[in-house]
């Protein structure tokens, strides 16, 4: 179970609305490598972990997405505050208004609705971490896009944060898999093909940002 | 005199959170290390920290979990700001 803590996990403190990059960074709640779909994903995939330390990892990354869910919205929330009519149609964010007002609903920022597609959980050791890692840099990539088009200092700091969260998950997961590196499955029964073929070995990449 | 309280205010829960920040991530590297000698180490402390200020924080400034309301009434975990509020964080 879960213990809310009424604070959040890095400040966010937003002096100057801006719908535009709200509908932006809104993708990081409810898109395609957001932190909803992180949270489900490890929250999920741990069920089915052969081992301590793959339990633990998801476990603990999937509590700290939702976290991160709760810095993104607060980032939306703080951004949409006190908006003129002007502002909503001049920005484009008129298209999210019409259907949520400035209720935070997870979608993507081309207005797509959340769907569990965007995660997989396989029940196997090494197809998980290995989507694990995968996503952890797609979130990742798409936190840089973000810092991209953001000018406002208050927005870029809890991004850059969120951002370096995500480099650090992958290395976690990068030692989780490791650790799994004897279940490769080739030996696996219906695969005795691959049991002759020359072994694989697993080469885990250490990425220094 | 109010925003001195309210910058002191922010101060602290600012302590609290680079505390707690530090916990979870020697948690995380211990996930992978569990025979880490030094991470423990510094976990142990990094927790006892944060337990002391998060102490100091609650018993100024108002509960960060409901269990620590205390027995005042009115109730005080539904007091504003939350987390999403401004003021908050």
């Amino acid at each position: 179970m879960w213990v809310y803590e009424k604070k959040l996990q890095f400040p966010v403190r937003i002096k100057n609305p801006d719908p535009k990059m709200a509908r932006i960074i809104m993708s990081q709640y409810g898109g395609p490598d957001g932190e909803l779909g992180a949270s489900l994903r490890y929250l999920s995939q741990r069920f089915s972990m052969p081992d301590e330390v793959s339990k633990a990892t998801l476990n603990d990354i999937g509590t700290e997405e939702l976290a991160h869910l709760e810095m993104i919205g607060t980032i939306v929330y703080q951004l949409t505050r006190n908006l003129s009519e002007e502002d909503i149609k001049a920005s484009g964010f008129d298209a999210y208004f019409v259907d949520h007002n400035t209720g935070i609903y997870p979608a993507s920022a081309a207005g797509v609705p959340f769907t569990a597609a965007y995660i997989q959980s396989k029940g196997d050791v090494i197809a998980d971490l290995t989507e694990d890692l995968a996503a952890e840099q797609k979130a990742r990539a798409t936190y840089d896009n973000i810092l991209r088009l953001a000018d406002d200092p208050d927005v870029i700091e809890p991004i850059k944060f969120l951002r370096e969260r995500e480099v650090v998950h992958f290395q976690r997961f990068g030692e989780a898999k490791l650790t799994n590196s004897n279940r490769f499955p080739i030996n696996i029964k219906g695969a005795e093909d691959f049991a002759s073929a020359p072994k694989f070995h697993y080469i885990i990449l250490v990425v220094d940002y | 005199m109010a925003d001195y309280n309210e910058n002191s205010k922010r101060e602290k829960l600012r302590q609290v959170q680079e505390a707690d920040f530090l916990a979870l991530d020697l948690q995380l590297y211990l996930n992978t290390h569990p025979n880490c000698i030094r991470a423990l180490e510094q976990y142990t402390n990094a927790v006892k920290k944060a337990k002391e200020i998060r102490n100091e924080y609650e018993k100024e400034y108002g509960p960060l979990t409901a269990g620590a309301s205390s027995s005042q009434t009115p109730w005080q975990w539904i007091k504003n700001p939350w987390t999403w509020d401004k003021e908050r964080s």
